[in-house]
């Protein structure tokens, strides 16, 4: 935005006739085609080509090792058939939903301490790093360290029945729906602070000040002022954590000790088993239906509008 | 016993040789041996052959032997099932010579990326088991042909590599290497001993529910449910190597009914999971891998793989060069595959539990002790180690099952890919999904 308002400022000072002004304009939108190709470029050809590929083999028919060209709707039909379908896109929207949720209260409300409650810059930024450090290990790492944690065996079972809490161990805690929703949360939580924290940092703390001396309570204040505002954070959250949930296998796959099933996962068995048509079938479902999903939280929150407040 | 007593000739025709003697019979017993550098070495030193494996067949370390032994460069890669077969199907040229279980070959013959072998040009054949050459276990009774069994796996009906044939031809689907006899993993500290765990039926056993795991991958998973369902006599399949659509539904409803009645902890998908299933206590019996089973043991936990009494579920991998090679490179892979089974493999191989098509040039390569213990079924004279040095069992342990024949001499079934393969899968998803 800064970048864009100064050459308005500059081409606004530069005194002479319209006309260059016009010239002016017009080289600016060729520059600014020419500024946009790479990324369209890069688009188009990995993602767009792909994409378009995998529509294609979708409505294709398959033998055991070869996919035939062809125009079958079969792979759909078979898709919408199953009851299978079903199940997988409920318990997989169900994970969305309930990890959505969790990750939003944590979020928004260590992103609330960090901007408002933290008073030096130097304190923000060094907790904002500590909220990142276990992501200097790689994901597997951190949600595989679950696993004797929450064993039968695990430490955590230990410690209830060491403590007298419980006589028996608790099973529920590993290879479960459990299991899972707490290794998403740890995993994701970060992606849900990182832009409410961002945009909470940009409201203004004298509208705090103002609520405050207009006698509103602290939690109206954060429901009229900081939760508007930082509408554009939790939509960015929101898209960031539910894409990842709906397009996740591995989570699912081994936090439930291969007990529930995602959507992606089938898809993995499809493929290896040289299935490549059912499974394009299922990633053009998959694509549609999460667009929808981002669609839908960017229908409630302009994001774009927001951003360039 | 004719059969015997040649292959005890054989055996002294290559002791002979090896300490340097028998010149007149150097002909013959070069062919036997196999490995010998017969291409021009000059022609080969710039050859490279990749080798493309599962992790438990491409290892590094015979690469690197064979390396040294043949004078051009092998490069192993290990790769997972499904990278091999999209490999081989889309990119055949980026694999020279590719280590495949049988169940690639229904999904690979006839599509042109194998190359059939001539059996001449397999100077071990003679000697290898009569498992893979005819079907028979050595003392000539046939063996179980559930499932894919290597007599239906090894010989292509005509040059073309067309279609498998049931009984020997002229051309080789692949060269036997390592085979193994699965069974059930159990932990006897935490089921009240090794004899509890007797027969397939104990994995259904209602006293192991949330105790139990499987391997997550239908044609094994479901077959080992099915050895069980037969043992518990539910009902007996035609054949459960070849499982008709109502066998697989009525299998995958009884599987569906356990699991949502908790009966399973967890289906594991890598082997470092099945290790830890075990050693963690999380799970006391279930299907497994022999190596996975030392792997709990060298952790000191206590871990057996159970000799049941319905018998094993056989298993075996070969090596086939791919179709896009020729000239000396083509001669190259003929003479790595000579090599192969030429004895030092065999030796690595046998100390991580397998065995090898040709046991008796892998015994050149175990001490007398270890052939003892890996191949006879005997307690062993000395502490075992791994092919890296590692403790493995304490001096006085036996193998479990004891002797390879005693193992292998008793599988009900084959690995296999069934023809509703397409139908298992969809099956399959709907009980992981379940």
């Amino acid at each position: 935005m800064a970048i864009l308002d100064q050459t308005a400022d500059e081409s606004a000072a530069t005194p002479g006739a319209g006309a260059e002004h016009i010239a002016v304009d017009a080289g600016g939108e060729r520059a600014s085609w020419f500024q946009i190709t790479p990324l369209v470029v890069v688009l188009a050809l990995f993602f767009g080509l792909p994409m378009l590929v995998v529509l294609a083999v979708s409505f294709f028919d398959f033998d055991r090792t070869d996919i035939v060209p062809a125009f079958i709707l079969d792979n759909y039909v078979d898709l919408f058939r199953s009851e299978v379908t079903l199940r997988l896109y409920t318990s997989s929207i169900k994970f969305a939903l309930i990890v959505w949720l969790v990750t939003l209260v944590l979020g928004f409300n260590i992103a609330y301490f960090l901007v408002f409650h933290v008073r030096t810059v130097l304190w923000q930024i060094a907790l904002f790093l500590l909220c990142t450090v276990p992501f200097l290990t790689s994901n597997i790492i951190r949600m595989i360290s679950w696993i004797p944690f929450l064993g039968r065996n695990g430490i955590f079972n230990q410690a209830l029945m060491g403590s007298g809490v419980v006589d028996q161990p608790l099973e529920f805690l590993l290879f479960s729906d459990f299991a899972v929703i707490v290794a998403y949360v740890h995993l994701f939580t970060l992606f849900m602070v990182v832009p409410i924290f961002n945009s909470m940092a940009r409201i203004d703390k004298s509208l705090l000040e103002a609520a405050h001396d207009a006698g509103a309570s602290r939690f109206r204040a954060v429901a009229e002022i900081v939760l508007p505002l930082s509408k554009s954070g939790i939509a960015l959250g929101s898209i960031f954590v539910v894409t990842l949930v709906m397009g996740d296998s591995f989570v699912v796959r081994t936090m439930s000790g291969g007990q529930s099933a995602s959507v992606v996962s089938a898809l993995q068995n499809e493929v290896a088993a040289l299935q490549y048509p059912p499974a394009a079938a299922s990633a053009v479902i998959m694509v549609i239906i999460v667009t929808l999903m981002v669609a839908g939280i960017l229908r409630l929150v302009d994001v774009r509008k927001e951003l360039a407040r | 016993m004719a059969r015997k007593s040649s292959e005890t000739t054989n055996k002294l025709n290559r002791r002979l040789l090896l300490k340097g003697a028998a010149a007149g019979s150097a002909v013959v017993a070069t062919q036997a041996i196999g490995g010998f550098p017969t291409v021009w070495a000059q022609n080969t030193k710039d050859v490279t052959l990749i080798h493309a494996g599962g992790s438990y067949a491409a290892i590094k370390e015979i690469g690197e032997q064979a390396t040294k032994d043949l004078g051009f460069k092998i490069v192993m890669q290990a790769i997972t099932d499904d990278v091999q077969l999209n490999r081989s199907l889309t990119q055949p040229n980026s694999i020279d010579i590719n280590n495949i279980d049988s169940t690639k070959l229904p999904y690979l013959m006839g599509k042109g990326v194998l190359a059939p072998i001539p059996v001449a040009k397999y100077k071990l054949w003679s000697e290898t088991v009569p498992l893979f050459t005819k079907g028979s276990y050595p003392n000539g009774k046939m063996a179980s042909t559930q499932g894919l069994a290597p007599i239906e796996a090894m010989f292509y009906a005509g040059k073309d590599g067309k279609k498998l044939a049931d009984k020997p031809t002229e051309f080789l689907t692949m060269i036997p290497t390592i085979y193994n006899a699965d069974t059930l993993g159990i932990r006897p500290d935490l089921v009240g001993g090794r004899d509890k765990v007797t027969s397939w039926k104990d994995l259904l056993d209602p006293k192991y529910k949330g105790k139990t795991a499987l391997v997550d991958y239908a044609p094994v998973g479901v077959m080992d449910v099915a050895m069980a369902l037969e043992s518990r006599g539910d009902f007996k399949y035609v054949d459960k190597g070849n499982m008709t659509k109502e066998e697989i539904d009525k299998t995958i409803k009884i599987m569906i009914d356990m699991k949502k009645g908790g009966h399973f902890r967890s289906f594991w998908s890598t082997f470092d999971q099945s290790v830890n299933l075990m050693a963690s206590g999380e799970v006391v019996v279930q299907s497994m891998w022999s190596p996975a089973v030392t792997a709990v043991r060298s952790r000191g936990i206590d871990c057996y793989y159970v000799p049941l009494k319905e018998g094993y579920r056989g298993w075996f991998v070969g090596l086939a060069p791919m179709a896009h090679l020729s000239g000396v490179k083509l001669d190259c892979a003929y003479e790595y595959m000579n090599w192969f089974n030429s004895g030092w493999q065999g030796g690595f191989i046998a100390k991580q539990g397998y065995y090898s098509a040709v046991p008796a040039t892998a015994k050149k390569f175990l001490t007398q002790d270890e052939w003892d213990y890996w191949y006879d079924g005997k307690p062993a004279a000395v502490d075992i180690k791994d092919p890296y040095g590692a403790l493995m069992e304490k001096k006085g342990a036996t193998r479990d099952g004891g002797a390879i024949w005693d193992r292998m001499g008793n599988i009900a079934c084959w690995n296999t890919v069934m023809d509703e393969d397409r139908y298992l899968t969809r099956r399959w998803n709907e009980f992981v999904s379940s």
